[in-house]
Order: C-alpha cells, then structure tokens, then sequence
C-alpha cells in the first residue's frame, strides 16, 4: 500500500501517429521496468490489430516506479486509452480514473482533430495537463509554433511544455519529473471506507478468464473478497489481483488511488460494463460512481456470409465476439438479395471494421458487408416512434408523420490549401458550418452533419481531397428532422433489399442516377437486357438500363483438351459464389459496396 | 451393352511440337529447337503407339490427326512410318481420315507429295489472314502470295484441303473482315476454320495486353458482328458452320474433331497430349508429359503419360456437354442423364429456352444461332447453376 502522495496515474493524450506508444515505451525502459532483453516496440498494444493498424482499442495499464529528484520513489499508473472516437465514451471512463494527463503533440505537425478531441475529454475529467513536444529530433519540428498553437487553440498554457525526442529518448527524464512535480497525486481516497473501484476495461484471457482493470477509489481489493458490480449486479469471489509492469504482477492487496487488474471468475467480459462501480458484496459503498452509460450502437450494416453454406459458422464467430464485446450488437437478418445473415451494431466505423477483420481473420470467414446505416427516428402518424436499423424496413411513407436522423459535430482541421475542398465535401454532405478559424497555416472548421453522410466513405473521401492532410474527429450531437424518404433501387424491375437507404428528398434523383450508373458498371451484362432503376414509393426518379450480352465463346477447341474446358468451368464456379443471384439476375457482391461509395 | 464413347468414334492424335518460330498469339505446346533428331522421335512415337495398342486393341479407328506445332516440318518418311504402325494395330474405318496441320511456305509445299504417299488424305492450312500486313503482325513467316501457291500445291495433291483464318484482329473493320471472308470463300474447297483472335494469358500477345500495349481489338459488340456476320456470308455460300468455328459443305466435316466432339474415345500421343479412354468400363483421362525433353525421356522408358485417371460421372457429363453443345447439331441429353446420374435442370433449360438461346425437346438439345455466340454463358447456366 502506497501513501497517496507518492502516487501519480495519467494518461497520454495525442492524435495518431504523434508519439503516444514511442513515449510509452521511453518511460517504461528508462525506469527499468522491463528489463532490457525484454523490451520490444509498442509494448501496451497486444492485439494482432492493435499493433497492425497502430490503434489501441482496449485500454492497457502500466505500473512504473521512478525514484524522483526530491529523494521518493513514486509509483506511476499509466492508463493507454483508445483514442478513437468510436471509443469516446471507453476514454471517458479512462480519463476519470486518472488525474493528469500529458498532451503529447508531434512538433512536426502540430495539433490534430484528435488532439482536440482527446484533450477535451481530458479537461472535462479535470485533468492537471503537461504539454509534451515530441519528435523534435526532426529538422522538421517546429516546437516554437506548436506551443503557440497549443495556447491558441486548446488555450492551455505552454511554456514549459517538455521538449522530446521519444524516439531516441532526449528530454524523458523531464517528462518523469514534470508527471511527478505537476500532475496532483489522487484526490482523497480513504483506505478504512467500504470498497469503491472503477471497472476501467476488461478483457478476455484465454487462460484467466476475464481480466478487469480497476482504479481503488475508497477501500482495499484483497485476494478472496466477495465482490459486487453495482449496475450488473453480479457477484464474484477475487481470485487473483496485481498490477501490470506490463507483465502481469501479483500483488496482495489494491488501496486507494491505485489502479491493476483482478479477475474472478468471469466468463464473459458481457457482464463486465466499463464505467460500473465495484464493491464488496457485504457492507458495500451506497452510491455508485457517477456517469456511467450503457454504450450503444450507431453504425449498423449487415454482414452475409459470401458462401451461404457458412451461415452457422458466423452465427458461431459472431456469439463469440459478443460475449466479449459488450457494445456489439446482432440480430439475424434475411436478405432477398444476400440470403442469412447478421443486422450488427457497431461504436462506430473503425469498432466496425475491426470486429468485421476479426471474423473474416480469426473464423476465416468471408464476408459480405453491407453500406453501414444509422438508426432513424421514424415518428408515425399514430403516435408511436420507430428505430429504424435498416432502411428496408422503412415503412410506408403514408404513415409516417416525419423522419429525425442523427446528426454529429465534426470537427476537421486542415491546411489552407485544401480548405475549399474540404468545405464542398461538407457542403454535398449536407454540412452546416458551426465555425471556421484559421492558426497559422491551417484552418478549423467545425460542421453539424448528418451522421448517415459521414459512416460510409466520408473519412476516405476526406483523405483523399486533402492527400492526407485533414484531421476529423466528431462528437454525437442528438437527433434532427428532415426530410428524409427511403430510395429503392430495382434491378430487372425488382427492389433489391440490400441497396435501398434512406436519402435526403432534395439529393434523392442525383444519388439515384450515380447508383444506376454505378450498378450498371458492376453488373455483368446478362442474355437479356436489364432495366436498372431507382425509385421513390412507386415513382421511378433515375433510370439506366444494362444492354444485353453480346459475345461469349471460347473460338478455339484445344483439340482433345477436355480438361482445360472444365477447368475453366471451375473458375467459372468460384466466379459464381462471389455473385448473388436475384430474380434472374446475378449482382456481384462488391456491388452492395461500391455501389455507394460516390466518387463526387 | 454399348460404351458411351462408341456414339462418337475412336480416333489417334499425335503432336509435334516444334514450330520455325513462335506465334505471339499462340499457347499451344510449341517450341523452336535448333536441331530435330527425327529418327529419335520417330521411334519414341513408335513405343508409345504399340504401348496403347496394348491398352485398347481391336477398336476400329475413324480418325488420324497430326496437330502441332507444325507436324509439316516433319519428314514424310516418318509419317509414313507412323501411319503404316498405327494401320499395323488397329483396324480402320474404309473411310479412315488421317489429317495433317501444315503451313503454307514453300518448304512445306515440297513435302506434300511425300506425305500424300504416305497416306495423308486431308490437310489443315495455318494460312491466318489474306492480307500481308496482318501477317507480319501476327508474326506469320510466310506471305499471302507463299499461302496461295502452297493451297494450290496442296489441293492438286489431297482430296481435302482446309485451312485457317483468324479474324478479329487489331484494327480489322467489319467490311475488311467481310472483303477477306469473300476472298476466302473463292479459294475454299469444303471446309475452312475461322477463329476469333483470343488474347491467351503467357503469350507475346497476352503480355502486351496486360501493359494495354495491344491497341485495335475489337470491341464486344464488333466482335460479335463479325461473328455474325461470318454465319451469313458462309450460310450463303454454302458453307455453314457445323461448330462454333469451323465451317463445311454438308459431308466434309473433320472427322476427328468431331470425335472430340461428339466426346468419343481418342489416344493422344507427344508432348502434353490428352487423350479420353475407356478401359475396363471406366473412362479415363490421359495427359502425356508436357515438355518435349521430358516427354521424349518418359517416352524412351516406355511410358510418356504424366496423367491416366479415371473421371467421374459428373465429369464426363459436363465434357460431354461443354464438347457436344459445339456442335449445331447439339447433344442427346439422355446420354448426359446416364453419365451425370440425373437429368439436365429443368428449371436452367426453361431460363434458356425463354431467351432463345437453346432449342431442346427429350432426345436433343442445341445451342441456336443466337446462343452459340454466348455459349459459354449458356454452358454456365447449365453446368455451374
Ligand atoms: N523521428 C521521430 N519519430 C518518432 C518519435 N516518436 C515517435 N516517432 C515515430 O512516429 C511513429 C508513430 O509513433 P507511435 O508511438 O506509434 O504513435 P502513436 O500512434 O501516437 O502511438 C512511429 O513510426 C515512431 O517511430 C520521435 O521523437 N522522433
Ligand atoms: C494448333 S494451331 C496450329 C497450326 C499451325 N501450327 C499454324 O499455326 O498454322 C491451329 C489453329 O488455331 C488457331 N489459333 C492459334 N492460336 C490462336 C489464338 N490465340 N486465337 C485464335 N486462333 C488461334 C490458328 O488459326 C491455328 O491455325
Ligand atoms: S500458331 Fe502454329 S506456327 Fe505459330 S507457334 Fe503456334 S503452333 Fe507454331
Ligand atoms: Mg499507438
């Protein structure tokens, strides 16, 4: 049990790519934490994805110990949060586990979309902050403008910002210092109070069973505690606890201030909820921990699998993944087009992304994934309200009264150069500009958007208009009407289930004829000639029609090569899975996509 | 009871894979040596023709064929010496076609006599296209006025003469194609091939056409009028096409192509070869090794097959079918039935019938004019589902 004073928990704040793994590493080697041999790079990232696409998705912790300039040894915690904002509410929970953070911005670039975004999560946790400069071993760096950013922008004080080379370890020993010195040690905590424990994350261990990660608020976790999730309700006996350094530690008891790790049993990291409060069966605390939310979904899309013969199969990997992701959601749909499969739910489009990765890597599945969607508010004339999660199931207009979409706050930070582009990206998407400011060379701007306009492509197309310049990151802003109509697409004269969407009335006829258009390039020509249409009720608004096959024969017999011909027919079959037969038409399944995607 | 394949014939395929110089569009198994040892190759043949009368004696043979490569740069003396062999083993219809594929270049032209004596009674013209510049781009060795005098030489010397053209090529209209088609149709005698220039992937041309260096082509829709257009114009003159690509006065089909077609039992003998062959009831595939060294190794320890392995039901069903439905005359589906063990889908039959693509009732099915130009999307339909 550590004297709170020489406690200090924090976390690391910074946009993608500006030094937050790099800095992490530093701090754990320089305080011989790991030893040498040990050491490896992007040590807190443990997934195979995490690592791959460099994002954290679970939340990781760290103990160091630092023997600072005044003579104590401090212990350091570490909280490595998601930066993602389909994780926001993830790092919420994370940040009100810790009281300081360190802002760490790449001196080369200067502050990011994310940046903002995480730095403001981290001021609302009322986080002590420590600017930090990282890379300044650049030519590149520009620190004396970056710090100037930092106060224009954030509004934080930047002078004695800590100047770093993450990379190759100048200006670490500052950092330990500055944590230490700047950054307050745990507000109160009393060790003879009942138990009161944050559930930070958790995770699944294919050996322990799920590991939760816990920050002490009042009492001790002691080994054999019978304890209680206050908003699940479950009970478990502890059975181990310790603290990560980052290798799992065994420890005997957690007090106040402290934050590591238990597990107790449990089977499924579902009945473990981030942000619920943990306490003793018996004699617990009274009130739980303030502001907690259950997470729910807001992207949703189907996912089919490409050989239908593997539909067990996905349910299987599906179950799976959601007895360990509590924010994941599923029910079996039925497409016309696509056959069976699953309606999911989704944080977000990279959660989605990773979860559809993680089922196609690890069951080695195929799948098809249809556009994302978002939920709609159907208010109908008889009063009753509807959650729209797929816009087939649009009832008829007749009775609907109006339509409300989610819409969010998006905040995007880009050179000048690229700012007109940016501007028309947000403008097509139906954008309305909250705010544009202008820090020395870039540019803010700040737009409401339609959350539906911005879950399919809009990060891509936002990439590529700016060559990667441009930072986003966006928060939930509530619902909104507008006028809002389902747009059906009928190939061969029949609605094809998985194209229909939801569409602003005003863009309904341009976005029908760049579908027909599109459709009609990632459809083969069939024997006959197809009518591609899209419509609107019963109203035809867009219309293209695919003209009928013309040619198709080998010229050549390769003598008695019968077995060249059947090969080919082999080819032909496995050409044949990746389409999907409708009507008497075959669609390829990347048209459920690309179909889409609209190339403005 | 009878074996399938005697509803289509037994014929002898025997290949020679050595060119002058390669084609660009052209995978055949082909190669240009330096030096030929044409005794040795004889007796390799010889082995490997006593071995698969061993394997299926007494058969009547309808056909013989020697395809290439240019069998034409063979020396007479050793067709003759293969063709006395193979008369030696098996018995032959009265009418036995033995073919042989020849180019059209003077030197040639200079063993015709040799390979008439020898007993070649049919020979098959690479002559590819009537105007010189397309030769040159097909990487032709010989000119149009070297085809003209090698046909005529050819036709005072066979009782049937064929020959080849390729057409849609780079930059060719449909009124050239049609001129050439002409010009084309005074020469033939009762049988002419027309092929569609096929990019295949591993040839000069392929390449090209993956670095969208091959300019020209035609489009779908043109390629399919000239392919039109070539019905017509050979309708008219009397020659119709009795499969996808070749063309011929009512009786002068090829014989053994139509044993492959009408998925009959066939040897296939030299370097990468197939042959199908019943055995013991069971119909088997047979592929002989594809290099010429390797075969010619394999062939000299007595055994040049890389591949004899029996096919299954479905197998021989869908050959049966992706072979027969080349014809215009079109298959009989109760031979399918019995192969594959259950019928053609119905409900595919329906789908095509509806687009008027096939033409069928309970003992034929044919492709129509109209579906033959998309046979591969008909054969899709009925074989992949
Ligand atoms: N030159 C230089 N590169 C750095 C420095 N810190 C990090 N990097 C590099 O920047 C990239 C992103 O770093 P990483 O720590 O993964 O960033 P994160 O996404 O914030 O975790 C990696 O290629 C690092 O090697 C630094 O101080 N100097
Ligand atoms: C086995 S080949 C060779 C015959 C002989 N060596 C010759 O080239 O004249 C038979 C015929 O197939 C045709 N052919 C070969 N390659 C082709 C291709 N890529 N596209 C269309 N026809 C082709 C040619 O008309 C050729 O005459
Ligand atoms: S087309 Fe004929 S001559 Fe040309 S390489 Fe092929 S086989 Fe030889
Ligand atoms: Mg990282």
């Amino acid at each position: 049990m550590t004297d709170l004073a020489h406690i200090r928990n924090f976390s690391i704040v910074a946009h993608i790519d500006h030094g937050k793994s790099t800095l992490a590493d530093r701090l754990i080697q320089l305080t011989g934490t790991v030893a040498e041999r040990d050491m490896k790079e992007q040590l807190l990232d443990a997934m195979d994805i995490e690592r791959e696409r460099g994002i954290t998705i679970k939340a990781n912790t760290v103990r160091i110990e630092y023997p600072a300039k005044d003579g104590h040894t401090y212990i350091l915690n570490l909280i490595d949060t998601p930066g993602h904002v389909d994780f926001a509410y993830e790092v919420s929970r994370s940040m009100r586990a810790v009281e300081g953070s360190l802002l760490v911005v790449d001196a080369t670039q200067g502050v990011e979309a994310q940046t903002l975004a995480n730095v403001y999560t981290a001021i609302e946790a009322d986080h002590e902050i420590v600017p930090v400069l990282n890379k300044i071993d650049l030519p590149a760096a520009e620190p004396d403008r970056v710090r100037e950013q930092i106060e224009d922008v954030i509004g934080i004080d930047a002078s004695d910002a800590c100047m770093i080379s993450a990379k190759t370890g100048v200006g670490i020993p500052d950092v330990l210092e500055a944590i230490v010195q700047r950054l307050p040690p745990p507000h109160g905590g009393t060790r003879d109070a009942p138990l009161k424990a944050m559930l930070v994350d958790s995770k699944y261990d294919p050996y322990l069973g799920v590991v939760v990660i816990v920050r002490v608020i009042d009492g001790v976790l002691k080994k054999g505690q019978r304890i209680r999730m206050m908003k699940t309700g479950g009970t478990y006996d502890i059975d181990r606890i310790g603290v990560y350094r980052p290798a799992m530690t065994a420890v005997d008891e957690l007090g106040p201030g402290e934050i590591g790790y238990i597990t107790a049993q449990i089977k499924q990291v579902r009945d473990t909820r981030v942000g619920d409060t943990i306490t003793t069966e018996k004699k617990g605390c009274e009130t739980p921990l303030p502001g907690f939310k259950p997470s729910v979904p807001v992207v949703f899309c189907g996912l089919f699998p490409v050989d239908s013969s593997q539909f067990e199969d996905l349910r299987d990997a599906i179950e799976k993944l959601a007895l360990n992701d509590a924010s994941f959601s599923y029910e079996m749909e039925t497409s016309a087009a696509l056959g069976f499969g699953f309606r999911c739910g989704f944080l977000g489009l990279l959660h989605l992304e990773v979860i559809r990765d993680r089922i196609e890597r690890e069951y080695d599945i195929e799948l098809i994934t249809t556009a994302p969607s978002v939920i709609y508010h159907v208010y109908m004339k008889d009063g009753t309200r509807i959650d729209l999660h797929n816009p087939a199931d649009m009832p008829d207009p007749s009775h609907v009264e109006r339509v409300e979409e989610p819409r969010i706050k998006a905040t995007i930070m880009v050179p000048d150069d690229y700012l007109g582009d940016v501007l028309k990206l947000c403008q097509d998407r139906r954008g309305i500009q909250l705010d544009l400011t202008y820090v020395g060379g870039r540019a803010m701007a700040v737009y409401d958007l339609p959350l539906n306009e911005v879950v399919f492509d809009f990060y891509d197309r936002l990439k590529s208009v700016t060559k990667g310049y441009a930072s986003f990151d966006y928060q939930m802003e509530g619902y909104r009407e507008d006028r809002l109509v389902k747009m059906q697409i009928l190939v061969n004269d029949e609605p094809v289930d998985a194209l229909s969407m939801m569409v602003h009335r005003d863009r309904a006829e341009q976005r029908g004829r760049a579908m027909c258009e599109k459709l009609k390039e990632l459809i083969p020509r069939h024997m006959f000639k197809i009518p591609i249409q899209a419509a609107i009720g019963g109203k035809v608004i867009a219309r293209e029609t695919l003209s009928a096959m013309r040619k198709d024969v080998t010229a050549k017999c390769y003598g008695g090569d019968a077995t060249r011909k059947r090969k080919l027919l082999d080819k032909q079959k496995a050409g044949k899975k990746k389409m999907r037969q409708f009507g008497k038409v075959e669609i390829p399944q990347e048209a459920f996509i690309s179909a889409l995607k609209m190339d403005d | 009871m009878a074996e399938d394949w005697q509803q289509g014939g037994f014929g002898l395929y025997i290949h020679w894979p050595f060119c002058q110089a390669k084609c660009p569009y052209c995978d055949f198994n082909s190669h240009v040596v330096a030096a030929i040892d044409q005794t040795r190759w004889l007796n390799a043949y010889l082995a490997e023709i006593d071995r698969y009368a061993t394997l299926v004696p007494g058969r009547v043979l309808t056909s013989v064929f020697f395809g290439g490569g240019t069998p034409s740069l063979m020396e007479p003396e050793i067709v003759a010496s293969i063709i006395d062999r193979v008369r030696r083993h098996w018995p032959v219809a009265n009418d036995l076609e033995i073919t042989l594929e020849a180019n059209p270049g003077s030197v040639e032209a200079g063993r015709f006599t040799g390979y008439a004596q020898a007993g070649v009674n049919r020979v098959s013209m690479g002559v590819q296209a009537l105007n010189d510049t397309d030769l040159r781009r097909l990487g032709r060795l010989h000119t149009v006025a070297d085809a003209r005098r090698a046909f005529d030489i050819a036709r005072s010397h066979f009782d049937r003469v064929s020959f080849d053209l390729i057409y849609a090529r780079q930059d060719q209209t449909l009124d050239d194609w049609r001129t050439e088609l002409s010009q084309a149709l005074e020469m033939a005698v009762d049988h002419l091939s027309l092929y569609q220039l096929t990019i295949e992937q591993g040839t000069a041309f392929g390449d090209r056409y993956n670095a969208g260096k091959l300019r020209g082509l035609p489009v779908e829709d043109l390629a399919a009028d000239m392919y039109q257009a070539t019905q017509e114009i050979c309708d008219t003159a009397g020659m119709p096409a009795y499969e996808i690509s070749n063309h011929a006065r009512s009786g002068a089909e090829s014989r053994h192509n139509r044993v492959y077609w009408r998925y009959g039992d066939y040897i296939g003998i030299g370097p990468g070869a197939h042959g199908r062959l019943t055995l013991d009831g069971a119909r088997h595939a047979t592929e002989q090794w594809r290099l010429p060294g390797k075969w010619m190794q394999h062939a000299e320890a007595n055994n040049a097959d890389e591949v004899i392995s029996p096919l299954s039901g479905e197998e021989q069903a869908a050959e049966f079918l992706l072979m027969g439905l080349r014809l215009v005359e079109g298959v009989d589906p109760t031979r399918f039935e019995k192969l594959a063990g259950r019928p053609l889908p119905v409900e595919k039959l329906a789908y095509l019938e509806e687009f008027g693509m096939i033409d069928h009732g309970p003992s034929h099915l044919r492709v129509t004019g109209q579906g033959r130009v998309l046979l591969n999307a008909v054969l899709e339909q009925l074989l992949v589902g």
